[in-house]
């Protein structure tokens, strides 16, 4: 991993963040870093500790162990100026529930100097919200959409949504799209999302980290994953079996054998792992493309091997230096 | 705007490749004319609801490609036809790709007419404009 970079490249920067409750690690050593301007795509499966590393960002949690910036600040010490600049949506939405969709707006706009008026009222159209119903009789949808408008209308130079499509109908989900394309408009703002929602993630993000079971394994651009994650299809002539055993496969994820086929998911590939292939005695080998929401669940999925990370400058291949 | 682009998501060819490859074949069809202007990366990018950073590096490569030219102030424009390589390049380049092709149809156990028959129609496919993408489209 690099130096730290200044605040001016890099939104967010962890170093070793760690977070255990009582003996369970529910974060455990996650060092990365979010480019400023970047649609970054926070992944991982339900209880891989997404919310948690978002609430010690956020300084609302204290980490057992490691640091993070944010904005240039430790997520600790956050002041009051930098916190105005950041928006962040938890999964709960937290909304005063006797207030209507109009009072919750101006409820909010007396914390904000910078507050966007037009932006509240086009993120609130957008969910098709009617501005006098209370904010209790909304739907999990509505209460996303306001909640949203409520996060934006500041404008933030930072924007933390933790799982926003949580819950969300297809329009809503497609509202919600729309906003986080509107958001890039403005110079060097950042998005930094949770999802499980490999489409949306697939058209809006940039870059993403992945974590599984509280360990980071992935910090990259969208198409640096896709470059190294492939799919490989060993055909073996006369139908013969593959080999049973295969030999060590740096980042293999997943084989699947059928009658006179092998076909493998690797992470991390690179000439070597070419070479390997080579040797597995098959008539040929031949590469496949592969899907980006397939490759993620290949990443994710239960087998495989665990000890690699995929990050963008260096060619790592098992980053065994990392932990 | 005429030009008509559709992304898929889960599909096997990346959304930049979707945009690349559906630009060029719309600009081989005729579909899209020489001197005709695109969609700005931002009008694009909201219309198909991706990251314009997406579109950018499509329209990028385009360029560098010498398919299409950023005027500065006006907006991006189909490249009037050239031929950026020089004839042997182009020759080396497309001899690579049929060996390829060629050798994998084989491998695949086509006979020599039909693998001329599968380029026929291919070609006369993308001509008219109803080209799936290559390398599979969505599954």
């Amino acid at each position: 991993m690099s130096a730290h970079t200044d605040s001016r490249d890099t939104v967010i920067e962890t170093k070793g963040l760690t977070r255990y409750f009582g003996n369970r690690k529910a974060v455990d050593g996650v060092t990365m870093s979010v480019p400023r301007g970047s649609v970054f795509a926070f992944l991982g499966r339900n209880g891989s500790g997404k919310t948690t590393t978002i609430r010690m960002l956020l300084g609302l949690l204290e980490p057992t162990r490691g640091s993070s910036a944010v904005l240039g600040h430790d997520s600790r010490r956050l002041p009051p100026d930098a916190r105005a600049r950041i928006g962040y949506m938890s999964e709960s939405h937290t909304l005063y529930d006797w207030m209507t969709v109009r009072q919750c707006g101006e409820y909010q706009s007396r914390f904000y100097p910078r507050w966007n008026e037009r932006i509240f009222r086009s993120v609130v159209g957008h969910f098709r919200l009617d501005p006098r119903t209370r904010a209790g009789q909304l739907s999990r949808g509505e209460r996303a959409g306001l909640s949203l408008a409520i996060t934006l209308a500041p404008e933030p130079e930072l924007l933390v949504l933790d799982d926003p499509a949580l819950g969300l109908d297809p329009v809503a989900r497609r509202s919600l799209l729309e906003s986080m394309i509107y958001v890039t408009r403005g110079d060097s703002r950042t998005i930094f999302f949770s999802s499980h929602l490999l489409e949306d993630v697939e058209r809006v993000a940039d870059h993403i980290g992945i974590l599984d079971g509280s360990v980071l394994r992935a910090c990259c651009q969208v198409e640096t994953f896709r470059a190294r994650v492939r799919q490989f299809l060993l055909r073996y002539a006369g139908n013969a079996a593959p080999p049973a055993q295969l030999p060590t496969l740096p980042g293999l994820l997943h084989a699947r054998r059928s009658m006179g086929e092998l076909r493998l998911s690797i992470a991390a590939v690179n000439d070597q792992t070419k070479q390997l292939l080579r040797t597995l005695g098959a008539s040929s080998v031949e590469e496949l493309p592969m899907a980006f929401d397939d490759a993620m669940i290949g990443y994710l999925g239960d087998r495989g091997e665990r000890r690699f990370f995929l990050e963008d400058t260096t060619a790592l291949e098992t980053a065994g230096g990392r932990s | 705007m005429p030009v008509t682009i559709s992304i898929q998501t889960g599909s096997n060819v990346s959304i930049y490749q979707q945009i690349v490859d559906q630009v060029c074949a719309a600009i081989a069809a005729g579909r899209i004319a020489e001197d005709e202007m695109l969609p700005s990366v931002r009008a694009l990018a909201e219309e198909l609801l991706i990251n314009p950073n997406t579109v950018g590096r499509a329209y990028g490569e385009l360029v560098r490609e010498g398919i299409l030219e950023s005027r500065p102030g006006r907006g991006m424009f189909v490249s009037k036809r050239r031929q950026i390589d020089s004839r042997a390049e182009r020759t080396r380049r497309i001899d690579q790709a049929v060996c390829s092709l060629v050798s994998q149809a084989f491998r695949l156990g086509l006979t020599a007419d039909e693998i001329v028959e599968v380029v026929a129609r291919k070609t006369r496919d993308m001509a008219a404009g109803n080209s799936k993408h290559g390398g599979g489209g969505s599954r």
